[in-house]
């Protein structure tokens, strides 16, 4: 299974590492005093010198990202429960969800710096659930309710309840759209908290670390940081990924071509 | 044009049906322009252990009785009475098994899985579950595929599961809208033949909607053939063929049977 998993990754490895020694190559010839964009190498060399300081800065936006996932997926799926199963939440909750997703979220960022405190977490935290939780919200919703009415009209015959039916039918007809949505919201996520600390929140974040070392023309600094935000990413995408795996084993064998 | 051929269903109620329903009718979009008159002033009595088909051109309202009798829609008019009590009533005392054209299996669960889900919901305990699916698995002739996913089965496998699970809690209605219709004629023929069997095994009475002639005339012991706009029963037809066997398809009476229900169809389609 590894190796199968090493298989299928090798072109995007591939094809990364060929980028990475064009971009090497190019910026060689046109930039080498890499002031306006620095060398992979240079990044790495920047990345491995600020190592413990970017390590405790990734640790902190890490922080926030988990815990605005965790809550922006708490809220999304509740909201979703709720939508999907009372008509009077459908008709008072979805419009609800729409107008709050029609809001700038980063927008606020300032505004929450300014309730919670400047140098306070929370406000990020804020951002992410925010940010997180709508296209949770409107995939998990999705999943729960197109459920076939033959589905429905057998569990009707069986004198389900309706709980039954959300617990039996629903929830597992949500699972793959839920995991989608999980990917979407897993890169929103790092995105929202590096972004909200542009404007705010703890001083040893990787958003304060991009900040600083731009505003500083440090930028190979910032190029590193990105990096570590990137990485970040990336990681959270396959946990999730992991996390579907488990949670829906009646998919892995699908044989499918394309 | 009833009358044709019609049977005893205008007679008193027997004690022994299981279902009887009376001056029936269903519209749907009432008052509405797309209102359709699906059924009207529909009378029958199915004997309980009995097989019986619906048969007729397409839109004549086979599954809108079946639907009625089955409890997944309201009559407009007149009553369905399941085994003495209201269809509702039986839908909650689960009475029905059903199966449709196409399976409704639920693709996260195993085929095992699938044939416990109505006994996990009745309460049963989790050996009693297995056991029954076991027995079911036998039954649909697939025991060595408990484990596999729906996916993973080809057509007619999917249906004998379906029908697994439709008889798993063994109730005492089966309700069958064109279970073979996706299938291809072998895969079919094979298929009536475990029906059946599966049907003797367990003395259900059987309501099956079908379009084909010979399915019909193969399986029942009665016949009910519709009319559409407003769907009324054209005849009622007593299936005389005795025990079947490989040579029945075959047969003289099998023919005779087949072309007396095909001539009130096409009587039916000419008389408009
Ligand atoms: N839910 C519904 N809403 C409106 N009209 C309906 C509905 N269900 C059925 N009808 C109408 O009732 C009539 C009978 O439909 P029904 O599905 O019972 O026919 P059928 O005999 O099963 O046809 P087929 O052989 O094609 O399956 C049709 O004219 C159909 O359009
Ligand atoms: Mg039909």
């Amino acid at each position: 299974m590894i190796a199968k998993a090493l298989r299928s990754a090798a072109p995007a490895v591939l094809l990364g590492a060929g980028g990475l020694v064009l971009w090497e190559l190019i910026l060689l010839v046109v930039n080498p005093d890499g002031f306006v964009l620095p060398r992979p190498t240079e990044i790495l060399g920047s990345l491995i010198e600020n190592f413990t300081e970017i390590l405790a800065a990734a640790g902190t936006t890490g922080f926030i990202v988990i815990t605005g996932l965790v809550g922006g997926i708490a809220l999304g799926v509740v909201w979703a429960l709720l939508v999907s199963q009372f008509r009077i939440a459908d008709e008072m909750l979805t419009p609800l969800a729409v107008a709050l997703n029609a809001i700038p979220i980063i927008a606020l960022a300032p505004i929450f710096n300014a309730w919670y405190g400047l140098l306070s977490p929370t406000s990020n935290q804020a951002i992410v659930v925010l940010l997180v939780f709508f296209p949770v919200f409107v995939n998990t919703s999705k999943g729960l309710t197109s459920v076939g009415a033959i589905e429905l009209e057998l569990m009707h015959s069986y004198a389900a309840s309706k709980w039954e039916i959300t617990k039996t039918v629903r929830i597992p007809n949500a699972m793959p759209l839920f995991f989608t949505s999980l990917k979407i919201a897993s890169s929103l996520a790092v995105i929202g908290a590096i972004v909200a600390e542009y404007f705010g929140g703890r001083q040893d974040s990787l958003g304060q670390f991009i900040v600083q070392n731009a505003a500083s023309s440090r930028y190979t600094e910032a190029w590193a940081a990105v990096v570590a935000a990137s990485t970040m990413g990336i990681l959270l995408y396959f946990v999730s990924g992991g996390f579907e795996r488990v949670a829906t084993p009646w998919r892995r064998d699908v044989d499918v071509v394309g | 044009m009833t009358g044709h051929i019609q049977g005893s269903a205008a007679g008193g109620v027997a004690a022994s049906a299981a279902v009887e329903i009376s001056d029936l009718s269903k519209v749907f979009n009432h008052g509405k322009p797309n209102e359709v008159h699906a059924l009207d002033g529909i009378g029958l009595s199915i004997e309980t252990g009995s097989f019986v088909s619906l048969i007729g051109p397409s839109g004549c309202g086979k599954s809108t009785l079946l639907r009625l009798i089955g409890a997944l829609t309201a009559p407009t008019d007149g009553t369905v009475l399941v085994n003495g009590k209201s269809a509702d009533q039986a839908r909650l005392d689960r009475d029905y098994g059903m199966a449709f054209q196409t399976s409704g299996l639920f693709g996260w669960r195993t085929v095992t899985q699938n044939i416990e889900l109505p006994l996990q919901l009745m309460g049963w305990n989790k050996l009693d579950r297995k056991n029954r699916a076991a027995e079911m698995l036998e039954l649909i002739k697939l025991p060595e595929f408990g484990d596999h996913y729906p996916h993973e089965l080809s057509g007619g496998m999917q249906q004998r599961v379906a029908i697994g699970r439709a008889l798993s809690f063994q109730p005492s209605l089966l309700l069958m809208d064109e279970p073979f219709g996706a299938l291809d004629e072998m895969t079919r023929e094979h298929m009536q033949t475990e029906v059946l069997d599966i049907w003797k095994k367990t003395g259900k009475t059987v309501v099956f909607v079908t379009h084909s002639i010979p399915e019909a005339v193969f399986l029942s012991n009665r016949v009910i053939v519709m009319s559409p706009r407003p769907g009324r029963i054209a005849a009622d037809i007593e299936i005389d063929l005795g025990a079947r066997t490989f040579d029945t398809r075959e047969s003289q009476r099998f023919f005779e049977l087949i072309t007396q229900v095909r001539e009130v169809l096409r009587f039916d389609e000419d008389s408009r």
